[in-house]
């Protein structure tokens, strides 16, 4: 492509032995080094298109005689179970709700992107490309991402085949909206519920291989542990929620398409029953945790009212197209009412420290200044813990200059939530907001086919690393969740399959037998330990520690004491838990024990891993690498591989790192000023 | 603020089960209600006592897990989902009343929880438009007039959270059957299968045992997304537009 440059070839930009900086120093060891043993090869453009071409067929009579298992039912995962049933396999499709419609995919808000160019605005499947790899900070995979950009389009057709009901303009055609700050409008989307219009297609069209009879739809059922047999994943251990019951199902290959862990804060915006535990399970049998400590924060989400919140709730971040953000100047007018602050008692802290950007900076710096005005004692609203967590945004002058009516028009779904939510009616009192943890970058590691390092195990959506890199940006998660699901597993799955069916194995192997007995051991070790705290107390005791340390700005010191934390708070819950009532009936206070105790594991990890990388980059920001202007810094020549991590036990976990290489674009460092 | 709360307690699904009084004090006008029923659970797990299963998942109004009678409403006095319900519609001393779903299709599986399976069921009947991944055209080759197409994602944001049935004194998932067979129906994609889709749709409702619609109308007024009455009216039509066609 013209104006880009490919820098030297082939040849990958950092050295793990010239690595200058190594803070997780004694927290781990240094394994070989990782290759996808699927990425493809010749020019960009043309890789997906050969990959489908090369990759093997499977003969339609075979195909229903080969199993998949497919975890999770939001868009990755529900998408798939449709695409893979319509293909006549042998589907089993298994979600912890009471119906494969309620998966978290359901709140999304904002739209889909894809490179339609309807607009005629200058975009095309290489300048969607372009901008995710440069939105993720130049951290992602560029062949698994330029593969989203080009399936971007059929998504849409097969979305609107499907009867998802799309903006339409006064034509009759798709609209389409500008998003999350890219200059052509590619976002589609259905009012502010586009995630949940899309879910209902995906879901509609598993239900209907239900009824054909393809897809076996297990709800209120909970995987509890991956069946490895010889290297190979051949089925899971589920729990049947309502009785209790351990299931033992076996395939010919095993789906993970069960979602990100950001409630490993206990605060986000993802559902309460939003867990890693699949993944986490996968990960102790052997497959590999890539970026962990990859997490996106969203600055402008309904602040904690209490010791009591349960969730957090995001506001759309077009509010600060009009919305000034601010703290009083002086930290002893913080309890008064915001509207007997004098105007020059007021601090626009944005507007005064970025003034070319002002309230508009990127996501990470917006929420990393609040974080900072509040740590300085001068945050706003009630006082949770020792500090008051928000600031104001303020539609005051919006109102004056463009009326009432105007902004009510624009924002009026929204500024009724915040009212039901708070209170307060933010026509006549400034808002307050504050960042909370929204989406996760980091995942199971997998190659270009999205199969992880154990054969057979595939992992789709957010419960993949690698599409985004350090960052998402806005309208991309949706668009990868059915990419993965309607256009890239069914292509790269035959592949595999091609060699099956594999060999019969039944309850009796020993790999089942020693799978079903953990989990059988873990269940009672939760009910026997009979001592005096919740899960959930642990559960937000681990979030405390994982936002103070491990949140918006990370340091080594921080990630040290973190650390040292998780581990007494781990020792703790194996002795001092309490949860009541028994296994063989529904068990909500079971359910979570199993899903804490596998967060608290897993922010260890994303503690060693924020330490490991000395360099901020996206959502990670280390504070011991900025810019004289406090701006993000990151090291291409140290960093520039994914860190994939295996499971250590005590030994602690070994890092494996995969170089990354870019062809088609050239590395850039962003800049806001 | 200090609650007295009767909840409906049941060991399983083959328990009778039976109100139980539990007092509640220091409640937050700022929680949510189902934050105040956490509150309750830790301290009842404190006590030893064994907390109250309840559904939720989303908390944000959006995903239909949640699902509570509340003083003998669906979702309880406000327009929106018991997620979305906050304490502060409560006054400090109130008694508050709160029972699962009732309805026969609505099993209860423990205290609080319903099974609500039958809701996918009457889905798999008909509630899609056949179109297999990869066969679509170009979206924009079939335009959707947009008035039709705005109506169509009105009724598509029902959230199939079965706060209608339980709301109806018969028993009726007319709501949600309308609002499905309206979303579909307004749309080019969904003509196809339009009449056979209502015939099966129905059927299974009418299997399931959900009772058929006796014009009272508290279905719209407690769905906390709105759907309006009236796709209730569609679905009489399609229906005997479907009937009249011999289907």
């Amino acid at each position: 492509m013209a104006g880009s440059t490919l820098h030297d070839g082939l040849t990958p930009l950092n050295d793990p032995s010239e690595q200058k900086s190594d803070d997780a120093h004694g927290y781990y060891t240094l394994g070989d080094k990782l290759v996808d043993p699927n990425a493809p090869t010749g020019p960009i453009k043309d890789r997906w298109t050969t990959r489908k071409f090369e990759n093997r067929l499977v003969n339609p009579a075979n195909r229903r005689k080969l199993d998949i298992i497919i975890v999770g039912t939001g868009l990755a995962g529900g998408a798939a179970a449709a695409t893979l049933g319509e293909a006549g396999y042998n589907v089993k499709s298994f979600c912890y709700q009471d119906s494969p419609r309620r998966a978290h995919s359901i709140a999304a808000q904002g739209g889909i992107n894809a490179a339609k160019n309807y607009k005629e605005d200058g975009d095309s499947t290489f300048r969607l490309f372009y901008d995710t790899v440069k939105g993720g900070d130049y951290r992602s995979r560029e062949s698994n991402v330029y593969r989203l950009a080009e399936v971007s389009a059929n998504i849409i057709d097969q979305c609107v085949a499907q009867g998802v009901p799309f903006a339409r303009d006064y034509g009759g055609l798709l609209d389409n909206r500008s998003f999350g700050g890219v200059q052509v409008s590619r976002t589609f989307y259905a009012r502010g519920q586009t995630g949940q219009q899309l879910l209902i297609g995906a879901y509609q069209a598993m239900e209907r291989q239900v009824a054909a009879g393809t897809v076996e739809s297990f709800t209120r059922h909970e995987m509890l542990e991956l069946i490895v047999v010889d290297g190979k994943a051949r089925g899971i251990i589920a729990r049947d929620m309502v009785s209790g019951e351990i299931e033992t199902h076996l395939a010919d290959v095993v789906v993970l398409a069960t979602g990100g862990y950001g409630n490993v804060f206990f605060l986000s915006t993802n559902a309460m029953g939003s867990n890693v535990t699949a993944a986490w399970r996968a990960h102790r049998k052997g497959a590999y945790m890539a970026n962990p400590c990859y997490t996106q924060i969203h600055p402008t989400c309904i602040p904690v009212s209490g010791e009591h919140q349960s969730k957090l709730t995001l506001m759309s971040e077009s509010l600060r197209n009009d919305g000034r953000i601010w703290v009083p100047k002086k930290a002893e007018d913080c309890e008064k009412d915001p509207r007997d602050i004098p105007e020059e008692d007021r601090d626009y802290y944005l507007e005064r420290i970025y003034p070319s950007f002002g309230n508009l900076v990127p996501r990470d710096i917006a929420s990393r200044q609040a974080k900072n005005m509040c740590d300085e004692g001068r945050g706003v609203g009630p006082k949770v813990g020792d500090f008051r967590r928000g600031v104001y945004l303020d539609l005051g002058d919006a109102i004056k200059r463009l009326g009432k009516d105007a902004i009510e028009e624009k924002y009026d779904n929204l500024l009724d939530m915040y009212e039901r939510i708070t209170g307060e009616n933010p026509y006549e009192m400034p808002m307050r907001i504050y960042p909370a943890v929204h989406y996760v970058m980091g995942g199971l590691w997998v190659d270009y086919h999205l199969q992880s390092n154990i054969e057979g195990l595939f992992v789709s959506g957010e419960a993949n690393f690698s599409d985004h890199g350090a960052n998402r940006l806005g309208a991309s998660a949706l668009m990868q969740g059915l990419a993965d699901g309607y256009f890239v597993l069914p292509n790269t799955i035959r592949e595999y399959l091609a060699d099956g069916p594999f060999e019969k194995i039944d309850e009796s192997h020993e790999a089942v037998v020693e799978a079903k007995k953990q989990v059988e051991e873990r269940i009672s070790k939760f009910l026997s330990i009979n001592g005096t705290r919740s899960a959930d107390s642990y559960h937000k005791e681990l979030g405390n520690i994982m936002w103070e340390y491990c949140g918006m700005e990370r340091t080594e010191d921080g990630l040290r004491k973190a650390i040292d934390l998780i581990r007494e708070l781990k020792a703790d819950f194996w002795t001092n838990l309490k949860v009541l009532g028994s296994a063989d009936t529904l068990n909500q206070s079971l359910e979570r024990a199993g899903r804490v105790i596998d967060f608290i594991e897993l922010g260890e990890l994303m503690c060693i891993d924020a330490l490991n990388r000395r360099e901020s980059c996206g959502g990670h920001f280390r504070g011991e690498s900025q810019t004289e202007d406090g701006e993000a810094l990151r090291h291409d020549d140290e960093f520039a591989y994914v860190a994939a991590w295996e499971w250590g036990a005590e030994n602690g976990p070994v890092l494996h790192k995969e170089d990354l290489i870019y062809t088609a674009i050239e590395m850039k460092q962003r800049s806001y000023k | 603020m200090n609650l007295t709360l009767n909840i409906w307690r049941q060991t399983g699904p083959d328990d009778k089960g039976g109100i139980h009084t539990y007092q509640l004090s220091g409640i937050s006008p700022d929680m949510s209600f189902l934050e105040m029923l956490d509150v309750l659970n830790e301290q009842l797990n404190e006590k030893g006592e064994e907390p109250i299963a309840f559904d939720s998942d989303c908390r944000e109004g959006i995903c239909g897990m949640c699902s509570l009678m509340i003083n003998g409403e669906a979702h309880g006095p406000e327009v929106t989902t018991t997620c979305q319900l906050h304490m502060r519609s409560f006054s400090d001393g109130d008694t508050i009343t709160i029972e699962p779903w009732r309805a026969e299709p609505f099993p209860v599986i423990k205290d609080l929880v319903v099974d609500r399976g039958a809701f996918d069921r009457i889905i798999q009947a008909g509630g899609f438009i056949s179109a297999n991944t990869g066969s679509a055209p170009e979206a924009n080759s079939v335009p959707a007039p947009r008035d039709k197409a705005m109506r169509a994602f009105n009724v598509a944001t029902c959230i199939g959270c079965g706060g209608c049935v339980a709301a109806c004194p018969n028993g009726s998932a007319s709501l949600f059957l309308g609002a499905k067979i309206t979303h579909l129906g307004e749309l080019p994609q969904g003509q196809p299968e339009r009449y056979t889709r209502v015939v099966d749709m129905v059927g299974q409702h009418d299997h399931e045992g959900f009772g058929g619609c006796t014009n009272i109308g508290e279905c719209a007024a407690a769905c906390p997304k709105e759907i309006p009455l009236d796709v209730i009216s569609q679905l009489n039509k399609d229906l005997r537009t479907a009937l009249k066609q011999g289907l």
